[in-house]
């Protein structure tokens, strides 16, 4: 069994009386693309910043990459790397001023950086691009460059929320070789999608609903579980019985 | 007159971005037309033209027989616009904001109650929730609501799906539907391409063009070659030894397979014994229909 890089026990957040996120407790091994699936108001952001450390859970435990949520949030801060459809990279810099930028955020060496930013840019064959401002690039390349920029640091994890909204079949394809490939290397990502094909990407998918984890397993399991025929009918099924009126 | 919507060559240009490429289409009456494609494909564009929010550089267009140029307060009155971004008053609770765009158009509520009751009441339990205070879904839900209060006889819908969970989303295909047996003529737009079945007739557009449009069912029928789904115990090592596999045009993830589109030279047997010679295991192939995204992803590569 390969050990966990997180690992959640009965976490809870409470806004006031209401219940965002209620007792989840599941764990995510080093190197697997977890996928997590929730309908809309379900409580995936809000269990999303508090595994990023962004928020302090009401209660329960965990850890994320060795440290523990409740104490050390600054800790796990630097071992991420965190990526989101609305918010990425700075459309006013260039490719190589956001690399640098983030670098810098992420404390590396001005070695370690030209070295990473060297070997980024010719992965994504992004070499002519390197003075390009980042407002004027396709919207599937932006992806892939802010994809590339939250691992620069190699960080344990790589949260990832909603990546692929609005981007291309071609090119979200081609970010999912991407997702592979860092797994591949030994990445952990932590990925939400819409996309329900892209659910079957995954090692492991776990489905939330009315603030709870319902399901949690290999796609290929839940759909036996569920007899479905695919993770789409499996979605399907958990989230119509949502209560919480969204 | 039998087309709501006839767009003949129109163009439009932000700086030296071609947002919309000399397109052309028509909608007839009754029709559901989705416009199906990436960001950036200049769908939103479109709809702004065809709502009289900005001008076009080149060609012309009409909907219901009034031209976008200088109709445009007729055509305003006439249609309902749903922008892809929220664009209700979030200070105003969900009551008031119907009561305010029914205003603006010198209507009642009651007078359309009936067209939008099965949406509305929906969300009628939460009237004095402030719109801003509302969930994404049930925003979509009030957004549709008040485009519909003056009974336009054509409805704009730029992504009204996007970012909404996959029940939501097929819940509001089911609104549409419902709508069109009232005869509302809708162009609709989206970047999800299993929605383009909901559809009459697709528009596949990408960077500012139509690349193809017809009839989902036709669209499919069209994509030619043969197209096989394969998967094996490594997904990603299947993938890259697929690409290099003889009679291998295309090798894509798709689902819980990977779509692999044969050319000449193809055989399935040929070609478990080249992935069985790359140390491939447990490989599974079979013949399976095409999707949309299929075509879409090979009319991209043209």
């Amino acid at each position: 069994m390969k050990e966990n890089v997180i690992s959640v026990r009965e976490l809870t957040k409470r806004f006031g009386d209401f219940t965002a996120v209620d007792r989840i407790t599941f764990d995510v091994r080093r190197g697997e693309i977890f996928g997590f699936l929730g309908a809309n108001g379900a409580g995936k952001t809000t269990a999303m910043r508090m595994l990023c450390g962004l928020s302090f859970p009401t209660s329960g435990s965990g850890t994320v990459a060795g440290f523990d949520i409740m104490r050390e949030g600054e800790k796990i801060k630097r071992r991420i790397g965190y990526m989101s459809q609305r918010f990425s990279l700075y459309d006013d810099l260039t490719v190589w001023e956001n690399i640098r930028l983030f670098a810098g955020i992420y404390g590396l060496t001005p070695y370690r950086t030209k070295r990473r930013a060297v070997e980024l840019l010719s992965r994504l064959d992004f070499r002519s691009e390197r003075n390009t401002l980042v407002g004027s690039l396709p919207l599937g390349w932006k992806q892939k460059l802010a994809f590339s920029i939250a691992t620069l640091h190699n960080p344990e994890i790589v949260f990832l929320d909603e990546p692929t909204g609005g981007v291309d079949p071609i090119t979200r394809r081609q970010f999912w070789e991407l997702i592979y490939e860092a797994a591949d290397r030994g990445t952990t990502v932590f990925v939400t999608t819409h996309y329900m094909d892209e659910a079957e990407y995954c090692t492991r998918v776990s489905i939330m609903v009315d603030g709870e984890v319902r399901a949690l397993d290999t796609p290929a399991a839940l759909k036996r579980q569920f007899a479905a025929e695919s993770m789409d009918e499996v979605f399907r099924t958990l989230a119509r019985g949502a209560k919480r009126a969204e | 007159m039998k087309n709501v919507i006839e767009i003949n060559n129109l163009s439009k240009a932000y700086g030296n971005v071609q947002a919309l490429d000399s397109v052309s289409f028509s909608v007839a009456r009754g029709e559901l037309f989705g416009l199906i494609g990436p960001d950036g494909a200049g769908k939103t564009t479109l709809f702004r033209l065809l709502t009289t929010l900005i001008r076009p550089d080149d060609g012309m267009a009409t909907v219901e027989g009034l031209d976008i140029v200088h109709d445009y307060r007729a055509i305003r009155e006439q249609v309902g616009y749903m922008p892809g971004r929220f664009s209700l008053y979030p200070d105003l609770t969900v009551e008031e904001n119907l009561n305010f765009f029914a205003a603006l158009f010198g209507t009642r509520v009651e007078e359309s109650y009936d067209l939008v009751a099965p949406i509305y009441r929906q969300i009628e339990p939460f009237k004095k929730r402030r719109a801003g205070k509302l969930s994404g879904g049930m925003k979509q839900k009030l957004a549709l609501s008040c485009a519909l209060i003056h009974r336009p006889s054509v409805l704009f819908l730029d992504e009204p799906t996007t970012g909404v969970d996959a029940v939501s989303r097929s819940e509001f295909w089911d609104m549409l539907s419902e709508l069109k047996t009232k005869g509302i003529t809708i162009l609709v737009s989206t970047p999800y391409m299993d929605e383009a079945r909901r559809c009459d007739r697709i528009a596949l557009c990408n960077e500012g063009r139509i690349m193809h449009i017809d009839t989902p069912q036709n669209i499919v029928g069209g994509f030619g070659g043969k197209l096989y789904a394969v998967a094996a115990n490594n997904m990603f090592a299947l993938l890259q030894a697929a690409r290099s596999a003889t009679g291998v045009a295309e090798c894509y993830p798709f689902g819980d397979t990977h779509h692999l589109v044969a050319v000449e030279g193809f055989s399935a047997e040929l070609f478990v014994s080249e992935m069985q010679g790359q140390m491939i295991k447990n490989l599974h192939i079979e013949r399976c229909e095409p999707t949309i995204e299929d075509v879409f992803i090979k009319l991209m590569q043209r």
